[in-house]
């Protein structure tokens, strides 16, 4: 029964947080300054999510298995590699560095 | 179907491949913190917000409380509040349909319909949210019927596809050079509150390194 009154109100604030700046924004042309600002959200927001859930576990900072599967993926997304291969194959240095310690 | 609609959706489907791993975890995950299996895929289903399903679903399945555990998934939602403000002026209609549209907007699909000047093309995201949709819910239907007999995800190293995920749509954006000191700022601002916030609150504050982009 939690579970589900759980389920139920995060997909209600989720679709909220989602709707709330397309509603209240609308349609309205943003003053050139806030464009300049919105234009450099994607990659400040994407680089606090990639270190966040690389080097966090909760509320504790650490370096683990999971920081060398990343930066073997840094590489290969610097070389072009396709994103599936790059994927499978941090899992696969994350899982054997997992087994070897 | 628009020409950017189908680029959408192209555009979506490696990710939805990506996403089909990382929710397959989580359907082992939910599963092992006490959820049913219907109860996870129905979560994938309605919630569809990879991050906040993990944080929710580890609280409760610790005994934290509905609250908590709703509270803490909506604060790694609340990224989502910066990049529906920042499409907001790109999609189109009233209220009802523009809300709508709001829902579309995931990472990937959000990154990918950024055209690096402030704007955004909305049918190309449309359309790569489709694709991560269904990669998305049937990953969880998978993961949740392993279930038990998968063991710890973090075992086969499952859980680094999320910052894999996250990385690869960075590194698009950082050929641009004038979004890599932004992106190292944002990138610090958030570890350094990582001890000392809740999670999802580093990442929202990261957002005020964006502000940088005033004095251009």
């Amino acid at each position: 029964m939690t579970a589900w009154l759980m389920i139920s109100a995060l997909a209600v604030t989720t679709a909220l947080i989602k709707a709330f700046g397309p509603v209240l924004v609308g349609g309205r042309e943003l003053p050139p300054t806030a464009v300049k600002v919105i234009a450099l959200l994607p990659p400040v927001l994407l680089a606090a999510l990639v270190v966040t859930s690389t080097l966090s576990e909760g509320q504790r900072l650490q370096v683990d298995a999971s920081a060398a599967g990343v930066a073997v993926a840094a590489v290969m997304i610097w070389r072009r590699l396709p994103l599936l291969v790059v994927v499978l194959t941090a899992v696969a240095v994350t899982a054997t560095l997992r087994a070897l310690t | 179907m628009s020409e950017s609609f189908r680029r959408g959706l192209r555009a979506g489907v490696p990710f939805s491949f990506v996403g089909f791993l990382l929710a397959m975890s989580f359907g082992v995950l939910a599963v092992q913190a006490g959820f049913s299996a219907v109860q996870a895929i129905v979560m994938s289903a309605v919630v569809h917000a990879g991050s906040a399903q993990f944080a929710a679903t580890a609280i409760l399945g610790a005994g934290g409380g509905v609250v908590p555990s709703v509270l803490a998934g909506s604060l790694m939602n609340a990224r989502f509040l910066a990049m529906g403000i920042a499409v907001a002026p790109s999609l189109g209609g009233g209220p009802g349909r523009r809300a709508l549209q709001g829902q579309t907007v995931v990472d990937p699909s959000w990154a990918l319909a950024n055209n690096g000047d402030g704007s955004f093309d909305r049918h190309l995201m449309m359309g790569a949210t489709v694709p991560q949709y269904v990669g998305w819910v049937s990953g969880t239907v998978a993961g949740a019927f392993l279930g038990d007999v998968a063991g710890d995800p973090g075992r086969f190293g499952l859980d680094v596809v999320f910052p894999v995920f996250f990385l690869a749509l960075l590194a698009a954006e950082l050929r641009d050079p004038r979004s890599r000191g932004v992106a190292l700022a944002g990138a610090l601002i958030a570890l350094a509150l990582v001890p000392f916030t809740p999670p999802g609150v580093p990442v929202l504050a990261a957002g005020t390194a964006a502000l940088v982009g005033l004095a251009r």
